[in-house]
């Protein structure tokens, strides 16, 4: 997983409520056997006119200013409904790494910082102020700085977040629960010398 | 301290613990089939990391595979790409793979042992939940998700919290014609499908002892279906005879070796589960499930029972929703139910002893009017077993489809599956809402009931049988 600490990038709005991961990534596209290039299905009923090719000009991701985003900034509940990893899988692949909401789905949110996505929750008042500002604003850029836990916008509208510190800690330093295990690799490898010598025959077929 | 046998094997394989964070347990076998684990070779190769310990892993195909035509190309396309793709991924990673022409090739849990992969006092690991089936040789052995299952290929350990022990003591005897599979059915008839949760079950008493090494796979298989992270019997000098010999079962020296160990696994006189239930073997009658769920099941002899007769709400519930689709009302003998489907196969049911079990209830017998029944070995070696054996035979001459190994209708993945309406008896172990196909309903059923039901074209009370 990819180092979070800080950056500076366009923020994206969609105000919506309650997006389930049934339109995060639609279910025709869970019997791939890649976990990459779910981005290009994201939103793919909203993103696509019936054709399910041609960029729906009225979905609000595809405006043109919102190009390159990786805030996205979304209404309350995001991520509800199934437990598919592929949802942050196609968010991340998109190139969202941070999103801000009022509330997250459990297993979403979870799902989330196993695959290097911010998920900051905010007050409902802190939303609306931000969302004031994209939408005066289009294209404007939010700088996120997870060491100082804080998000700053050009029109003042900055604020501090909470995050678990064990969460933030994996984030900064790009640890996923794999690397995380892999930090105990010596012990890995030395219990796994004494256990060969304790079981030979495992290693002799 | 007195430990069991689950307390034996997670300590000895118990890696490390960080504050705050679940155990890191050690695994020692992990395997592999075609539908679960494409995601995670995608996220190693992403992450750019190495399969720690290719000679861990054995893999085969067997969710989507084709059990008739198999020489031609797969038809659809996305059982086609997974097929390809698990090629690709154990060529790339060097994994030891039974490919659809290996002479091997099988469904996993039934190809597994086979080839002595799994020993007594192995974590073992797969992206299935039926894993469990390999506690039979008295291994910890759990099915696990995708992430899970790169965890595992990247770090050999996982992240894992210790579960209660729980005592399934089955005493006595069985009675004629009744089988490992009742005995499995019929725990979970005690225990609900979450009873077990939380808890790894070890099976033990007379008639668990009694039990061939397939015996104990099929009812260790079904440890999932009440809830259980695992379920496990004590190896015995059964367990290592079918292991002595196999291809990779410890050899020479190391054979002596491992003997010493194995036998020091078993539970400790006096030690103490979390929980214990009892059942005498000589009560438990042929079983038929009536629902839509393992744990809604009931001996041959019954008949369906009604809602009202669930003191708990929410079962009298889950009743009323079964009985409407399986189109089934309350009283109906379960001898008056009658089929159209009949399947014996699967990880639970599929092995040498199934077939045997059934071509003797088959032999001589015709497949009943309207009846369309398939019998699929678990793997090519118990298909060509039972060719040696001529249960082919009996099975063609019935009337049967005697088909090529996969796990075909147990899930219905691969094109082998029931038409809206029809119902099946099936020596799987999954009666879930179309698990078998879109409106299909599914009763579970041993392979010795399953071969009378298609002879008959309803459910027969075999105990009666001579
Ligand atoms: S036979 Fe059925 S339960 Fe067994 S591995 Fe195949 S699909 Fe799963």
């Amino acid at each position: 997983m990819e180092k979070y600490t800080k950056h500076e990038s366009v923020a994206a709005l969609m105000n919506r409520n309650n997006v389930d991961t049934d339109q995060i990534i639609p279910k025709q596209f869970l019997k791939k056997v890649e976990r990459s290039g779910f981005g290009v299905h994201l939103f793919h009923d909203w993103r696509y006119n019936a054709d399910g090719v041609t960029p729906n000009p009225d979905f609000e991701l595809n405006k043109p200013a919102f190009k390159g985003a990786k805030v996205l900034v979304v209404g309350d509940n995001f991520g509800c409904g199934s437990s598919r990893e592929h949802a942050p899988w196609a968010i991340a692949d998109y190139g969202f790494n941070t999103i801000i909401s009022t509330s997250y789905a459990d297993i979403f949110y979870n799902n989330c910082f196993k695959n290097g996505i911010l998920a900051i929750v905010v007050e409902p008042a802190q939303l609306d102020l931000l969302m004031d500002e994209i939408n005066a604003n289009e294209g404007v850029s939010f700088s996120v700085d997870l060491e100082t836990q804080t998000v700053n916008t050009p029109a003042g509208n900055g604020f501090t977040f909470e995050i678990d510190p064990f969460r933030k800690e994996n984030m900064l330093n790009g640890l996923d629960d794999i690397g995380l295990t892999l930090k105990h690799v010596d012990k890995i490898s030395a219990f796994e010398e004494e256990h060969k010598k304790r079981l030979p025959w495992l290693w002799a077929s | 301290m007195k430990k069991t046998m689950y307390e034996k094997i997670w300590e000895s394989h118990f890696v490390h613990q960080e504050p705050g964070q679940a155990p890191l347990l050690y695994v020692d076998r992990h395997l592999m089939h075609e539908v679960t684990s494409p995601q995670a070779f995608e996220g190693l190769r992403m992450a750019n990391r190495p399969v720690r310990n290719p000679h861990s892993i054995l893999a085969t195909m067997d969710h989507c595979v084709p059990t008739k035509d198999r020489d031609l190309p797969i038809a659809d396309p996305i059982a086609k790409k997974q097929i390809e793709t698990m090629a690709e991924n154990c060529e790339e990673n060097g994994l030891n793979l039974y490919d659809m022409e290996s002479p091997d090739n099988g469904v996993i849990h039934v190809v597994v042992p086979e080839h002595g992969f799994v020993h007594p006092g192995m974590v073992v690991v797969c992206g299935d939940s039926h894993t469990a089936t390999h506690g039979a040789f008295g291994a910890l052995a759990f099915g696990i998700g995708t992430s899970e299952v790169e965890h595992v290929m990247a770090t050999q350990t996982l992240p894992q919290q210790k579960s209660k022990t729980m005592l399934v003591q089955v005493d006595g005897q069985l009675s004629k014609h009744c089988t490992a599979k009742d005995i499995a059915l019929a725990i979970i008839g005690v225990t609900g499908t979450a009873g077990g949760t939380g808890y790894v079950i070890e099976y033990a008493g007379e008639a668990i002892e009694a039990l061939t090494m397939e015996g104990r796979m099929t009812v260790c298989n079904m440890a999932i279906e009440a809830g259980a992270r695992a379920g496990m019997v004590a190896p015995d000098q059964k367990t290592f005879d079918f292991l002595e010999g196999k291809e990779f079962a410890p050899k020479g020296e190391y054979w002596e070796q491992a003997l010493t160990y194995w036998k020091s696994l078993v539970t400790d006189e006096g030690a103490e589960y979390d929980k214990i239930i009892t059942l005498n073997a000589s009560e438990i009658s042929p079983q038929v499930t009536w629902g839509t769920s393992p744990e809604q099941v009931i001996g041959v002899n019954g008949a369906v029972p009604s809602p009202e007769s669930f003191a708990d709400k929410g079962k009298r519930l889950a009743c009323e929703s079964a009985l409407k689709y399986m189109d089934l009302d309350a009283s109906t003998k379960m001898t008056d139910i009658n089929i159209d489907y009949v399947f014996i196969g699967s990880c639970t049911n599929g092995r040498i002893e199934d077939f045997r079990d059934a071509a003797e209830m088959a032999k001589g017998t015709t497949v009943a009017d309207g009846v369309t029944a398939i019998a699929v070995p678990g793997s090519f070696h118990v298909k060509l077993q039972a060719e040696k054996e001529g249960i082919d035979k009996i099975f063609k001459e019935a009337g049967w489809e005697w088909r090529e190994p996969g796990c075909s209708m147990c899930l219905a993945m691969n094109g082998d599956e029931l038409k809206d309406g029809q119902r099946c008896a099936s020596t799987s172990n999954r009666n879930f809402e179309g698990r078998q196909g879109k409106g299909g309903r599914t009763h579970l059923v041993s392979p010795a009931m399953a071969a009378a039901a298609a002879a008959a074209g309803h459910f027969v009370d075999i105990s009666k049988l001579g």
